[in-house]
């Protein structure tokens, strides 16, 4: 991805950088020239909406979770733990709906990992919810009221020796662990090595290695998946990297959103610090992750800044600051932050339509925000979309999703820079409503 | 007459409202009136809350001064009437859905509004449902879930209520994220809330 003379260049100059590596990907054999058309084709519609152009025809890219599963009638659960039944669920639905992106493997995680690492984040199908039901998160205060300033010091510490082991069953050893930074000089390397030695801790790192071989095995299979449904296919992936805004770390699964809540009123003054110390990690994360899959779009999905969640002051304070630090850095990097907008963003609007972000490097997907009122504050300058209802999707029919993309189409896309998508994930839906959605899109979403 | 407890609470300060209780119990204010006093200034909450003046985390700190107040005072509590309940509410976020911060924040509110509420909790089985409707009798059932992964359980759980010939006894509402009018009618229940106030304003209409 990048060049010699990578840190010479221009934010625009790098963003264009990864666009052509993107169209044009080293070491891939798609099937047949036609299918190498069809995935360029849909790499410059990408291109063009994010560039607040008119792309050939509107792209359609709906957010898809676990709904390939119940249509290929393979359970949540097996998906999780069968990466044969992964692929087959997932090829038959890239084949039969023919999206513009794709739906990638690794996003579904492996069952088998987070049982050796007895991950209790999370329940996953099979594990704590029912074998057809996607994963959840357990929210809790992993991370302590009174622990901001251990946060603070040493953020990487502070996951080691405290975060991880309470998420991670099989790593509630490390925190006999002590600091990597103890690692000083010879005499006193003994405080750090010695605690390597006990037997919990022995296992834990045992238990480690024995999930990295599994992901092994695991990421081989996935990333198999979506090679075929990118060379047969011609289906890029949507989303390259990923990373959170700074609120949502530490408010999703630090914190909790209760606690989180609270804070602002307690301990202000420390979660802004936290907040602050985590905006470069989170920038290195969307470059690094970006980086692995050669694919500018960095997806970060927010989640506790919508509507109802705090007042427009507490958004101008405590989420927004961190989070356009965050959409910046990745900016500079020639990057595309691609904001999953939960919930509504209605009295957001004027504070994210912020002028510091340059016109043409973001994409911001919506879900129960008035989209007329997003394109009037939009137009010219930054790519959005999503915004048909899952519910729609799941309960209605076809006409009525038909009427509403129509509608949708009609009041907001007609100047280009539209992504058609769902407002939320996808998880279960009518498989004619989801047809209605792409076949429709596609053939109403032709600019002329 | 100025209620310092009541602007302690509305305006947020949580010490200030803690410390206040604690003042005015020394001085010998009843129990049941400072417990008033709160109730008062959460239905103020509750109506900023609803013209859109405050939003989730007023809610959460509110409930959180509540909790700390009702700790001090209850033990001093003599009379053990806590003021009549105006309607009973059966709740819970249906199967397969774990997410409780939004039934939470509903049977909070629809507690301090004076409603008797049964909280079944997360991932609760249709079955289950149907059990407390019997024994505890609601007027008003509230189905919670998150995602599109709720429909179904809600629909399924309207459904056990219908086959129980519990249907016509009890309101349903449901709310969550991805709910609205049409999951509404696709679950076969009454009304759909998009927020805790909602949910409080559709129980006390089923209750009048």
């Amino acid at each position: 991805m990048t060049t010699d003379n990578w840190q010479k260049l221009t934010p625009s100059e790098k963003f264009e950088a990864h666009f052509k590596e993107l169209i044009s990907p080293q070491g891939v054999q798609f099937a047949r020239p036609e299918v190498e058309r069809a995935y360029q084709e849909r790499v410059r519609m990408i291109k063009d909406v994010v560039q607040v152009k008119k792309p050939s025809r509107v792209p359609v890219c709906p957010t898809i979770g676990f709904y390939p599963f119940a249509y290929a009638g393979v359970t949540a659960q097996e998906a999780m733990y069968d990466t044969d039944k992964l692929g087959m669920a997932l090829k038959k639905f890239h084949a039969d709906f023919l999206p513009d992106s794709l739906s990638s493997a690794p996003i579904y995680g492996s069952g088998q990992i987070f049982e050796i690492l007895d991950y209790k984040l999370y329940r996953w199908p099979g594990h704590g919810v029912p074998p057809t039901t996607p994963y959840q998160c357990v929210e809790a205060e992993y991370m302590h009221a009174d622990e901001y300033d251990l946060f603070i010091n040493d953020p990487s510490g502070y996951f080691a020796r405290f975060y991880l082991p309470r998420v991670f069953g099989a790593l509630g050893a490390w925190q006999m662990t002590a600091p990597l930074t103890d690692i000083l000089e010879l005499p006193f390397f003994g405080p750090y090595i010695v605690p390597i030695g006990i037997p919990p801790v022995q296992q834990a790192y045992q238990k480690l290695l024995e999930a990295g071989r599994a992901a092994m095995e695991w990421i081989q299979a996935a990333g198999a998946i979506d090679g075929w449904s990118l060379t047969t296919l011609g289906l890029p992936v949507l989303l390259g990297g990923f990373t959170k805004a700074p609120f949502d770390t530490l408010g999703d699964t630090l914190r909790g959103t209760r606690a989180i809540m609270l804070d602002k009123f307690r301990q202000p003054k420390k979660l802004l610090a936290a907040m602050d110390k985590l905006v470069p990690l989170a920038i290195d994360m969307g470059v690094r992750t970006a980086g692995l899959g050669h694919h500018p779009i960095v997806f970060i999905p927010l989640h506790k800044g919508a509507d109802g969640f705090m007042s427009n002051e507490d958004f101008k304070t405590f989420y927004w600051p961190t989070l356009k630090a965050v959409v910046l850095g990745l900016i500079n990097e020639g990057l595309v932050p691609y904001l999953f907008v939960e919930g509504g963003y209605n009295q957001r609007l004027d504070i994210i339509t912020d002028p510091d972000i340059p016109t043409g490097t973001t994409i911001w997907i919506f879900d129960q925000t008035d989209m007329k009122e997003v394109k009037k504050r939009f137009a010219g300058w930054s790519c959005f979309g999503g915004n048909v209802p899952v519910s729609t999707l799941k309960a209605g029919t076809p006409e009525d999703v038909k009427t509403y993309v129509k509608r949708l189409i009609d009041d907001v896309a007609q100047d280009g820079g539209f992504i058609l998508s769902t407002g939320a994930v996808l998880d279960d839906a009518q498989p004619e409503n989801l047809h209605a959605l792409i076949d429709f899109g596609k053939e109403y979403g032709v600019y002329r | 007459m100025s209620k310092p407890l009541i602007d302690a609470i509305t305006d947020m300060r949580e010490e200030d409202a803690v410390q206040l209780a604690q003042e005015l119990l020394d001085q010998g204010t009843a129990p049941l009136d400072i417990l008033e006093q709160c109730r008062e200034a959460m239905a103020v909450v509750g109506q900023r809350f609803e013209a859109g003046d405050c939003f989730v985390p007023e809610l959460i700190l509110a409930g959180e001064i509540l909790r700390q107040v009702s700790d001090i005072v209850k033990p001093k509590l003599t009379a053990t009437a806590t003021g009549k309940k105006v309607g009973r509410v059966v709740i819970g976020t249906v199967e397969g859905d774990i997410h409780d911060i939004g039934k939470d924040i509903v049977t909070f509110m629809l507690d301090v509004n004076g409603f008797e509420v049964r909280d079944l909790g997360v991932d609760v089985p249709a079955s289950k449902f149907v059990e407390a409707v019997k024994q505890f009798q609601p007027q008003v059932v509230g189905l919670s879930g998150f995602l599109t992964l709720a429909y179904d359980p809600m629909k399924n759980t309207v459904q056990a209520l219908k086959d129980a010939g519990l249907r016509g006894k009890v309101k349903i509402m449901i709310g969550g994220g991805q709910m609205d009018d049409q999951i509404r009618q696709y679950t076969g229940a009454d009304a759909y809330g998009k927020d805790a106030m909602a949910a409080v304003a559709l129980a006390k209409s089923w209750v009048k």
